[in-house]
């Protein structure tokens, strides 16, 4: 089978720390990483390969330096990358990006049989580009998948996380699925994967090479529009309360009754 | 223009004000003019105005037509309903859209799906809507996302809202997001805020990026309908009059909106805990300072005695002390309770991310300098072990459990 695995440069929210005086993030120093997320989706996606056979191709669309994040896939066992770059996709919303990769899965010369994305990436939080490529080459989709229980080239049957507990779907293939945290455990890359992501050759395709239509890409093919960025008010430490364990919990009720009494009544 | 976002080197004098105002360290000056590196710029339009010599050109799209956006009327929210009960983040959808309907002087329409829910209605137009798109069937009796997707995209290209309103679940968020690909327009995730733009008429979405740490208010200009899916806990659901009179409309449902490629076999309840993260009130939250499982009985029984929903830091589902779907956090989930308390939890950025819009955070940790204090309403330095335990027993004491 062929598994295809959409990855998303983001920069790491470790190092992100807030500008005191400006209130804007600092970047300097920020690393770049491979979005959480797509850790997940990448093991997975090799996990399938290592029980059904077949081959994984790696996806990001970003700048140049985002081909760091399928030489990272590669280490950690995907065979191919791609990088899908121009200066046309600047400004790219959800819109615009489901469709960017879409396009870029249209080109593949074996299409998928299945197609894995991250629960969502940490710099955006909008959990929305998995169903967006699934609506852009209409395909079924299980979202916040927590475990594969069957997979057959016709056939899927997974666990869907919900609010309130999970439930298992069953859908045809190729299908597209975006996985939560639980699903596994992505391991560490070997030092032979580290030699072959060195050594591997990243295709790259344009937006010329994917077709892609210029009001559907970047700034025209993107319906929202950002009209202002703050950042919040920073919350401030209130107060502290001090004594015996007794005596601070009986200031923190006394504190908070009416909240109690509200929300617990 | 040759890139969407220049600075003209003849009009920039160097000053470097807009270096500060790019939330995304997009702009530097490497030699006497200001440079934007457009692999950072995400086009957001931060620093055209700190300019004050118009030098930064952004590239605007081609305006809508007005008369093309006008056919488009009243604010519609879909409604989440799991079994014939309503999640009560469609009251607050409703109570945040009855407030949108009336500033346009627009009906606020709510639209149902599912089976044998048609009693579902009278609720809804009590809690404010004017009208409720009834699409019963038994296909649709669980969620699912290609019919739920198809019924409404037919609605929508039939009565033409200017506004949809998704809860941000695993539900709405998935119906939404393959919606609004499939009628070309845009959707905004998780918003927190929402607001007409009393020039335009425009809506404005207000959410959170960057795990908090940044806002950005988004509109749709050109397109309809404007989407967005809303987090739950924020708005504030109106009073219910069991007076309100509505209309419900049945929908024919077509063959082909009901097919799907997905079926679901079993739906499996979360053991052990009725209370949903996402929309409890009060979240009892323990981490690495609850040091062992165990432990972990003394946060249920709090708890407990509070009506309160658990949550879990990061390092705690590691452990596997507790189930991931009580994670809170950036890898976990995003909560906005009355009130959080954190106990035994340190208070990483990511974590933050996940709870830092609670309405009063309490923190109680051994560690004087964690950072949850810096963001805590209340905090108590201490043993988390011995303070919940005291916390319980006042709690009783004030609720005589």
């Amino acid at each position: 089978m062929h598994i295809v695995v959409c990855i998303k440069q983001v920069p790491d929210t470790h190092d992100v720390k807030l500008d005191p005086v400006h209130n804007t993030l600092m970047r300097e120093g920020v690393e770049a990483i491979v979005n959480p997320f797509d850790m997940y989706a990448i093991e997975e996606a090799i996990r399938l390969r290592e029980k059904l056979g077949g081959t994984v191709t790696a996806i990001t669309m970003g700048p140049p330096q985002a081909e760091a994040v399928l030489r990272e896939a590669i280490s950690m066992g995907v065979d191919n990358g791609i990088l899908v770059s121009d200066v046309a996709f600047a400004g790219s919303d959800t819109w615009a990006t489901s469709y960017t990769l879409a396009q870029a899965i249209r080109k593949l010369d074996t299409p998928p049989g299945i197609i894995l994305f991250g629960k969502q990436a940490a710099d955006g939080d909008t959990a929305q580009v998995g169903p967006g490529v699934a609506a852009q080459l209409d395909l079924p989709q299980i979202t916040y998948v927590r475990k594969i229980e069957e997979i057959s080239d016709s056939r899927i049957v997974a666990e869907r996380l919900l609010e309130t507990g999970y439930e298992v779907i069953e859908s045809s293939m190729p299908c597209i699925l975006s996985v939560v945290k639980e699903i596994n455990e992505p391991r560490l890359p070997s030092l032979k994967g580290k030699m072959a992501a060195r050594k591997a050759a990243i295709t790259k395709w344009s937006a010329e090479d994917i077709k892609g239509e210029h009001g559907c890409m970047g700034l025209h093919g993107s319906p929202t529009k950002v009209v202002k960025v703050f950042t919040p008010p920073p919350r401030s430490g209130g107060e502290m309360l001090t004594g015996e364990p007794h005596e601070v919990a009986q200031m923190l009720v006394e504190k908070l009754k009416d909240t109690f009494i509200e929300c617990a009544s | 223009m040759e890139n969407p976002i220049e600075i003209s080197s003849e009009a920039c004098v160097g000053c470097g004000q807009c270096i500060p105002a790019c939330p995304f360290d997009a702009i530097d000056m490497p030699e006497a003019t200001a440079q934007i590196d457009l692999t950072k710029c995400t086009l957001c339009g931060a620093c055209v105005p700190t300019c004050a010599f118009d030098a930064i050109s952004i590239e605007e799209k081609a305006a809508a037509d007005p008369n093309e956006l006008g056919q488009y009327q009243n604010i519609w929210v879909m409604v989440e309903q799991h079994g014939g009960t309503i999640e009560p983040v469609t009251y607050e959808l409703l109570g945040e859209g009855r407030k949108l309907a009336d500033q346009r002087g627009m009906k606020l329409c709510a639209v149902l799906a599912g089976h044998q829910v048609e009693a579902l209605s009278q609720d809804l137009i009590a809690h404010g809507a004017d009208m409720v798109y009834l699409a019963d069937h038994p296909e649709l009796e669980s969620f699912r996302d290609e019919p739920y997707t198809k019924v409404l995209i037919r609605l929508i290209e039939t009565h033409k809202p200017e506004v949809v309103l998704f809860a941000a679940t695993a539900a709405g968020r998935s119906v939404g997001s393959r919606a609004a690909v499939k009628i070309n327009t845009g959707l905004t995730a998780d918003c927190t805020g929402l607001a007409i733009d009393p020039a335009t008429g425009n809506l404005l979405q207000t959410r959170p990026a960057f795990g908090g740490n940044i806002m950005a208010v988004i509109e749709c200009p050109a397109h309809r309908p404007q989407m967005a899916s809303v987090r739950p806990n924020v708005m504030t659901p109106t009073e219910p009059d069991s007076a309100r009179q509505g209309e419900v409309i049945t929908i024919d449902l077509q063959p082909e909106d009901l097919a799907s490629r997905t079926k679901r076999l079993a739906f499996v309840p979360e053991a052990g805990s009725t209370v949903n993260i996402t929309e409890a009130n009060i979240l009892i939250s323990g981490g690495r300072g609850i040091q062992k499982p165990d432990n972990f009985a003394m946060i249920q029984e709090l708890a407990e005695v509070l009506q309160a929903g658990v949550a879990a830091s990061r390092a705690a589902v590691d452990a596997n002390w507790i189930a991931y779907s009580h994670q809170v956090g950036q890898t976990g989930k995003t909560v906005c309770p009355k009130l959080y308390i954190a106990c035994g939890i340190s208070g990483q950025i990511q974590h933050l991310a996940g709870m830092a819009s609670a309405e009063v955070i309490v923190a109680i940790n051994k560690d004087p300098d964690a950072p949850i204090f810096d963001i805590a309403t209340y905090g108590i330095v201490g043993d988390v072990l011995e303070i919940v335990p005291a916390l319980t027993t006042e709690c009783k004491k004030l609720l005589k459990r």
